[in-house]
């Protein structure tokens, strides 16, 4: 599309919530060339709503943030925040904000969302009746509930069962208010909604359904609480410090009402298939919007109309007809899932109900009259038949003979649907609309992995639930494609570096020639010689240049510093925490000076030093171990650093002495080996100075105590940890390391940072929740009892080196001449040496020859 | 320069070593003050290898550093090699090729184990463009 510049369409975005953000993106990245206005009434640009109760679980309003002004304005998208769009001028077509700014468009587009609907409950209007919908209203929930013990929400829907668990991430004690019967009820039928109750309430939630509120009273100052909650069928009051209604939503369709527009039944701005309104330059899209009077209240369809709206403006128009509802989160902890008709309400159909109390798990399969397809489905406490009902709900797959097979825990396990009988069409990843066909083209296009597919086509990347159906559809395409991948991690072991780990640990092997002579074949080489070596040290910790180990090392670990180019080595003396002495500062200045090394500091916080020859080694080790030094295992596949800032000692905004505790566990982990490096870092507070969520493990201090963040990584793939735990005490914290790298250790592959093997796990965070803090695999005891070993055996490998002197003869250039390297060849810049390049070796040379 | 060197007698009793200066499946380097000049000779020791004892140039041509003795001992499809500690390239213990780049090639010496000591037999054939490239015999 050729696009005259001086004639640009200009396109008004009202809104900016994850919908309206969506919009702009998709307008963006098209090939239509418009000239986008961005204007939100929050002072803040979009954020990710559906985790919004994370903001009591340690994530803060950046966390949640889905774009910012620096990217919008680097993008050439003019955005205005904290200004509401008060009126419509249809004729001029212009807006109109509540600043009394204008904005001309060409193409308007209403984002506007929807407002928590506050039934008309007299004193409703007290300050501590709140709602839940924005990052202001968490603010104003969290300020009131400082100092309140009960906290009520009304509303037993989805929304209101995510305040409740705010209310509970509090402190307060919880009750969920429901005029309905059960709880869910739009998804859930009465078993499925008992079930959910009764999990709920032994979190100590208190529910009461069938409940309508008659009126909220203020009580007095000398009263222990602050409102009195009154019931129509009770004569129980019931006080409490705070309310909060989150009692369904309503489209905020007040500008189109105002402008004549046409509005739904129900309201919302009536859209057609396109997303028009009945102004054919008006679009709508998101909760404000109405098609064919319902308003899909859920971001996946809210998505699929931006996507819609924004393509009538390039070469490519899509339709949007209406989307699935199906559903499944984890409310309070417990796995929720509703499939298309959840409930039943069609006529003729038939079901299946599977109820087992003791564990607490109810399904329940809507299938047709003639049992041939599945119309719906109910799940709580267990959502793992999940993925796999809505692939048989959405493209409408023959069910087995006996559907109740689906549902039922049979000792063989359940029927699986294979991968292979989905269609190309089938929906994958509802977050971000990638179907199967999308994965197999990535296949094709030379993705031959989970994460390489994941990143090329972001399936699994949104909540992340599809995760081991994607994980299936890979596995069964590659094999479909015969690109069956070798997992042998080379010739000389048929093995995985995780089967290695099990084997060496079982057979208690501890050196490389009974594994190879036990397990494998050939004399090994340069990959299954470390790789077996890391393994050798993280089971056994034995020193890695005893006489069975040092061959086995690569270069750096043999000598136990890091070669660089020219083949001297660079020393780094490990400086836990970054904090260091004056003096031993002036010692490393010192070693600097007199074997003229080239001195930098490090992204870690240390200092490297760079020029040392082999034969030095140990006599720099000699003077720094002297002074206090150990190695930091800057060489080793191993901790390197844990970075911190100065937190409550010297910071104005510390909020926990974060130095202290990265120099303990600096000190804890260091001379642990494992797959790839590890690197950690501590902050003091919020700023995050210590750039923890870029490590592999990251603490962050809060108020109360440590938010734990994992599988962060700078390098070449930057990713940002996960929050994994939050306001943990000092001893929880460490128990979660603990638990967590030695998980790491034992199951990733050779040179796997936690970062791509957190991507690869199967069942990503939540299983490595489950198996670090809810220990699933009942494998904690021995996690920990493995890093008990770790830490209690250690020792300074160069200490021990330069102790041994048949260790430390081996750090020679020549065995029979005491001469130096005669290649190795120096040049000064800014007053300090590096080697010399090509060129000026040649340059050299010719000097030296003629 | 540039010229290949020619095939010739050296002592038979160029002695570089004794057994215990060598490192069982790794490799050390020793310094031999040949006819061209200083060479370094790295020394790799298979006790279950017949012969056991192994020995290359030391000078890495792909990283251009005197490095080889400190790469890690193993097989690629039964061929004995060395990988570069600088850029993992895999050189053959018996020829010297490299396993990556047919093109490059390092020296090779034959070295045998007289009473315990490790004894340089005959200065072989080189290639041209290798000696080039060594430090050693431009010096």
């Amino acid at each position: 599309m050729i696009v005259n510049p001086m004639n640009k369409t200009k396109v008004v975005v009202v809104g900016n919530g994850m919908v309206g953000h969506h919009y702009v993106e998709q307008l963006r990245n098209s090939n239509a060339g418009c000239d986008i206005v961005v204007i939100g009434g929050e002072p803040r640009p979009a954020y990710d709503r559906v985790h919004l109760s994370e903001y009591f679980n340690g994530k803060t309003a950046e966390d949640l943030a889905l774009t910012t002004r620096e990217h919008y304005e680097a993008t050439d998208i003019e955005a205005h925040f904290g200004d509401e769009v008060v009126a419509i001028d249809r004729d001029q077509k212009q807006v109109v904000a509540q600043s009394g700014r204008r904005f001309d468009y060409d193409k308007l587009v209403l984002a506007t969302g929807s407002y928590p609907f506050v039934p008309p409950i007299p004193g409703n209007e007290h300050k501590r009746c709140l709602v839940y919908r924005t990052i202001d209203d968490l603010g104003a929930i969290k300020a009131n509930a400082a100092g309140s013990k009960v906290g009520v929400v009304i509303g037993g829907g989805l929304l209101g069962l995510e305040c409740a668990n705010a209310l509970l991430n509090l402190g307060l004690e919880v009750h969920v208010i429901e005029f309905a019967p059960g709880l869910m009820g739009v998804q859930l039928d009465p078993g499925g909604s008992g079930m959910l109750r009764r999990k709920i309430e032994e979190l100590g939630v208190s529910v009461h359904t069938s409940t309508a509120t008659q009126k909220i009273e203020a009580l007095p100052d000398s009263d222990p609480h602050h409102l009195r909650m009154v019931f129509a069928d009770s004569d129980l009051p019931l006080d409490t410090d705070l309310i909060v209604f989150s009692a369904g939503i309503r489209p905020y369709d007040q500008l189109a009402k105002d402008s004549d527009l046409r509005v739904g039944d129900r309201g919302g701005v009536m859209i057609d298939h396109h997303c028009t309104s009945s102004d054919p330059d008006i679009y709508a899209i998101g909760e404000c919007a109405s098609l064919g009077n319902f308003i899909y209240g859920l971001v996946a369809p809210g998505y699929r109309m931006a996507e819609a709206a924004a393509s009538q403006l390039s070469d490519n128009k899509v339709s949007f007809t209406g989307a699935d509802m199906s559903t499944k989160l984890k409310l309070l902890g417990v796995d929720v899932g509703a499939i298309g008709d959840s409930v039943g309400r069609a006529k003729g159909v038939q079901e299946y109900v599977y109820s087992n109390a003791k564990q607490g798990i109810y399904k329940r399969i809507v299938v047709s009259a003639d049992y041939t397809r599945l119309l719906g489905a109910v799940l709580v406490g267990d959502c793992a038949d999940y993925d796999m009902l809505l692939q048989y709900y959405l493209n409408e797959i023959e069910l087995p003979e006996m559907p109740e097979s689906l549902i039922v825990p049979s000792s063989d396990g359940a029927p699986l649907l294979g991968a292979g009988a989905l269609p190309m069409t089938a929906t994958v990843c509802s977050c971000l609309n990638v179907s199967k066909g999308d994965i197999c083209a990535a296949i094709d296009n030379g993705c031959c992995s989970v994460a390489d597919v994941k990143s090329d086509t972001q399936a699994s990347t949104g909540c992340g639930g599809c995760a081991a159906l994607l994980k299936s559809i890979v596995d069964d395409e590659m094999l479909s494609r015969g690109m069956t991948v070798n997992t042998d991690i080379c010739e000389h072991f048929p093995y995985t570096r995780q089967d290695l780990f099990n084997l060496i640990k079982v057979g208690e092997i501890r050196s490389f020639d009974a594994l190879i002579e036990q397990h494998g074949r050939g004399l090994g080489c340069d990959i299954c010689k470390p790789a077996v070596a890391s393994i050798l040290a993280s089971l056994w910790n034995e020193h890695v240049l005893q006489p069975e180990h040092a061959p086995l090392q690569d270069t750096n670990d043999r000598y136990m510093a890091n070669i660089q180019k020219n083949g001297t080595y660079s020393v780094v003396p490990r400086i836990a925490g970054g904090e260091i002495t004056p003096d031993k500062l002036i010692v490393l200045g010192e070693i600097g000076k007199q074997y003229n090394l080239y001195t930098k500091i490090t992204g870690g916080q240390r200092i490297d030093l760079f020029g040392a020859r082999l034969e030095e080694l140990p006599e720099i080790w000699g003077i720094l171990s002297e002074a206090g030094f150990e190695t930091g295992h800057a060489y080793g596949k191993a901790l390197r650093t844990v970075k911190s800032c100065v937190g409550t000692s010297w910071c104005r905004y510390g909020q926990q002495d974060s130095t202290t505790m990265a120099i303990f566990i600096e000190n804890r982990y260091k001379g642990l080996r494992s797959p790839h490096k590890i690197k950690s870092a501590v902050s003091g507070c919020t700023r995050e100075c210590a750039e923890a969520q870029s490590k592999d493990f990251g603490v962050i201090a809060t108020e109360t105590g440590w938010n734990l963040y994992l599988g962060g990584n700078g390098g070449m793939k930057p990713r940002h940890a996960d929050l994994f735990a939050t306001d943990l005490d000092d001893e929880t914290l460490i128990k979660y390391i603990d638990r967590y790298l030695m998980f790491y250790v034992r199951t990733a592959d050779r040179l796997q940072r936690t970062s791509v093997w957190l991507d690869n796990l199967e069942g990503g965070l939540e299983y490595l929740k489950e198996v670090v803090i809810e220990d699933r695999l009942g494998l904690c005891a021995e996690l920990e009892q493995q890093m008990e070993h770790i830490v209690g055996t250690y020792q300074c490998e160069w200490k021990a080196a330069i102790d041994d002197p048949d260790k430390k003869k081996r750090f020679k250039q020549f065995v029979n001449s005491d001469k130096q390297d005669s290649a190795v060849v120096l040049v000064e810049e800014r007053q300090q040496l590096r080697p010399a390049t090509d060129e000026e070796l040649d340059d050299n040379m010719i000097a030296k020859v003629s | 320069m540039g010229t290949t060197t020619q095939l010739r007698e050296v002592s038979a009793t160029t002695v570089l070593c004794t057994i215990d200066d060598l490192i069982e499946n790794a490799g050390v380097c020793a310094l031999f003050d040949g006819p061209n000049g200083e060479e370094q000779i790295a020394l790799y020791y298979l006790p279950a290898q017949s012969p056991s004892v192994f020995a290359l140039n030391n000078w890495d041509p792909l990283g251009k550093a005197n490095v080889l003795s400190r790469g890690i001992l193993g097989s690629v499809n039964s061929t004995l090699v060395v990988a570069s500690p600088l850029y993992k390239q895999h050189f053959s213990l018996i020829s010297g090729e490299c396993l990556e780049d047919s093109t490059v090639k390092v020296k090779t010496y034959d070295v045998d184990v007289i009473d315990n000591k490790i004894v340089l037999l005959e200065q072989k054939e080189t290639v041209a463009s290798l000696s080039q490239d060594s430090p050693d015999s431009a010096a």
